[in-house]
């Protein structure tokens, strides 16, 4: 698997050269949001807005309605948790075209609770205006921004950093509402976001080795959720639909796609793998992941629960994982 | 003829400010309750920034106020704002952001004062479907920005002024707040902000009347010495008496010395109205306790509009 170092930090630079509208605010984590780099290319765009988000909301928000389009970088937890009212009020509102790229979605950092986004797409799906995009590779990262920029709105991107796989072809670019189909089938329907995308690949292999007949989406629109083909796959999946989500339960992926089971009348079982309505706590991400049960094992217990088969499958058999250097050369910041 | 001049401007200020409060009083006494100390505390304020500090063009908003036709969307994009009351947005004209949006009672009598605004729209007041919302927002009457929940005008107005910055115009951002929101923390986020972008091009009259809604200021959460911290956190501060109709508009001049500029005008939050002195300590809204008190606010109501010259 090709693992591209800091994706963003360089697409973000050669994308943002021919937009002069296109400003950046940061909260006291530029090098840990890969703008650094951007900030030295760009200096009389950038904005250090320091330790003080709820202004740096407002300040946008002010840019914003003069025809800037404010690229905001700090952690994702950072742009909604601590300033929500701020967003909600300031930017999301007025339907503001402010560019929330949230870092370290999840439980993606071993900075334990206070930096884990783990509730901010129940939050921001229940925000009006709101777009929520979510990557989950090196293509994902590298394409979302001409999805972004189009959206005459305020939209929060799940963004990953440093050393990121390549899931999809390079030349298969991230398209709106649009989810990626990995495989079709029709024993099972597996929604997957984020990071957990990579986790249910590692297990893909041995599902097809079972032979197994499953549908996999990657979904990378969180919001708005009608992508056609999601509700296709749900419907011919004869056992039922899992989805994995690096979130919370409740509120995220696996609540829209309950909400959507039962607006269309379809009765089938849905399993939700994601955190169970738990906080999260600082620890590597493949053991976190193993904790509390986001990782591609717990796919295939959710799968066998589902169709009441027990496959035997150990650790053993799945894709290697793969591990992340703690201290890696592609992340210029201890966090 | 030069001192006969100003002499006239202040006197216009003055009627204006006195007929803002009557406006709201009268108001208060049809609809049985209002917003009557903020009135008293920022008439001359609003009279003064709108007749003669602030540089707005013609309003390019209907008289009467249109109807609420829904919030903001990607399918209702071109709503309409409040702020096409003070005029349109070239780059030498000023722009008004306000922030306290409980005091909209005040600023739609200013607006009606100043003519960018039909007197019947006080009737539109608080009613189902209207955009005179008793707490006013982007879409009421002279409300360009989504404010009312306190703190967050100042970094909108930071973010306005460093886009005009950016943007090479000349005109200024203007903010009217008041004191009980300095125990916002954001507040002194965006004075810090504002400071470290050296935006000079903002200028902020605070209201300070020492009223907020449990009670006095200085008694719910002590904001003082707004002077000192103002200064520390890097602002040019002017202190007024912020009834001086010459002094608040003194206050105003621009300096270009890289430091927002922050007006703390002094005001008495029972200014004209003496009967409010028995609500003390809590003015923040006056409904009448019996039938009683409401004539006695009638008789004055009367006595007052004797006093000044009506159109």
């Amino acid at each position: 698997m090709e693992i591209v170092s800091r994706p963003y930090q360089n697409k973000f630079i050669e994308w943002s050269k021919d937009k002069p509208q296109v400003i950046v605010l940061s909260a006291d984590l530029t090098n840990s949001c890969e703008i650094g780099e951007w900030s030295k290319a760009y200096p009389e765009r950038f904005f250090s807005m320091g330790l003080s988000e709820q202004n740096m909301m407002g300040f946008a928000a002010g840019l914003a309605r003069r025809g800037f389009y404010p690229f905001l970088h700090t952690f994702a937890v950072f742009l909604y948790r601590r300033p929500y009212d701020q967003l909600a009020m300031s930017i999301a509102y007025p339907n503001l075209p402010v560019r929330l790229i949230g870092f370290l979605p999840g439980i993606t950092t071993p900075g334990g609770i206070t930096h884990q986004a783990t509730d901010d797409i129940a939050i921001l799906r229940a925000t009006p205006n709101m777009t929520i995009l979510d990557c989950g590779d090196a293509t994902d990262v590298e394409t979302v921004l001409d999805v972004i920029q189009v959206i005459d709105g305020p939209v929060y991107v799940r963004m990953l950093r440093g050393e990121v796989p390549r899931l999809f072809d390079k030349n298969e670019p991230f398209k709106f509402n649009q989810a990626r189909a990995l495989s079709w089938g029709t024993d099972v329907a597996i929604l997957s976001e984020g990071i957990c995308t990579e986790e249910a690949m590692r297990a893909s292999k041995a599902l097809k080795d079972l032979n197994l007949s499953f549908t996999h989406l990657h979904v990378s629109t969180l919001k708005p959720f009608n992508d056609p083909q999601v509700l296709e796959a749900i419907q011919h999946a004869k056992f039922g639909v899992i989805t994995m989500e690096n979130h919370t339960t409740i509120g995220g992926l696996g609540s829209a796609a309950a909400e959507l089971m039962a607006e269309n009348g379809i009765g089938k079982k849905l399993i939700r793998i994601g955190l169970r309505d738990t906080y999260a706590h600082g620890a590597s991400k493949p053991y976190l992941m193993r904790e509390y049960k986001l990782d591609a094992l717990a796919l295939i217990e959710a799968i066998e629960c589902l169709i009441n088969r027990k496959f035997g499958i150990k650790e053993a058999d799945l894709q290697e994982i793969r591990l992340d250097p703690v201290h890696s050369a592609a992340k210029a910041e201890a966090l | 003829m030069e001192k006969e001049t100003s002499k006239a401007w202040v006197k216009e200020i003055q009627v204006a400010a006195q007929r803002i409060r009557i406006r709201v009083l009268e108001h208060i006494l049809r609809n049985n309750g209002g917003y009557m100390s903020q009135a008293c505390s920022s008439a001359e304020l609003f009279a003064a920034l709108y007749l003669k500090i602030m540089k707005l063009g013609p309003s390019i908003a209907p008289l009467t106020p249109l109807r609420f036709e829904g919030a903001p969307g990607p399918n209702n994009s071109n709503y309409f704002r409040g702020g096409a009351y003070n005029g349109e947005l070239k780059p030498d004209l000023d722009q008004f952001i306000f922030s306290p949006s409980h005091y909209a009672l005040v600023l739609y009598a200013a607006l009606i004062e100043v003519g960018r605004l039909a007197p019947e729209a006080m009737e539109e007041f608080n009613q189902d479907g209207s955009t005179v919302e008793m707490i006013g927002h982007e879409h009421s009457p002279g409300v360009d920005t989504t404010t009312g929940s306190l703190g967050q005008a100042i970094s909108q107005a930071g973010g306005f002024a460093l886009a005009r910055k950016l943007l090479g115009e000349s005109g200024r951002v203007w903010v009217f707040m008041t004191d009980g929101e300095c125990q916002e923390g954001q507040v002194w986020e965006a004075v810090n902000a504002m400071a470290f972008y050296g935006l000079d091009n903002v200028g902020v009259y605070v209201d300070v009347n020492g009223q907020q809604c449990d009670g006095e200021v200085k008694s719910v959460m002590k904001v003082e010495p707004l002077k000192d911290k103002l200064e520390a956190f890097g602002a040019r501060v002017i202190v007024v008496d912020g009834h001086d109709v010459q002094a608040l508009v003194a206050a105003g001049e621009r300096v270009a010395d890289q430091r927002p500029l922050f007006v703390l005008a002094y005001t008495d939050p029972i200014k004209n109205i003496p009967l409010l002195e028995q609500r003390r300590p809590v003015l923040h809204y006056l409904r009448f306790k019996s039938e009683q008190e409401k004539l006695e606010y009638q008789s004055l109501y009367e006595e007052l509009k004797e006093m000044v010259p009506w159109k």
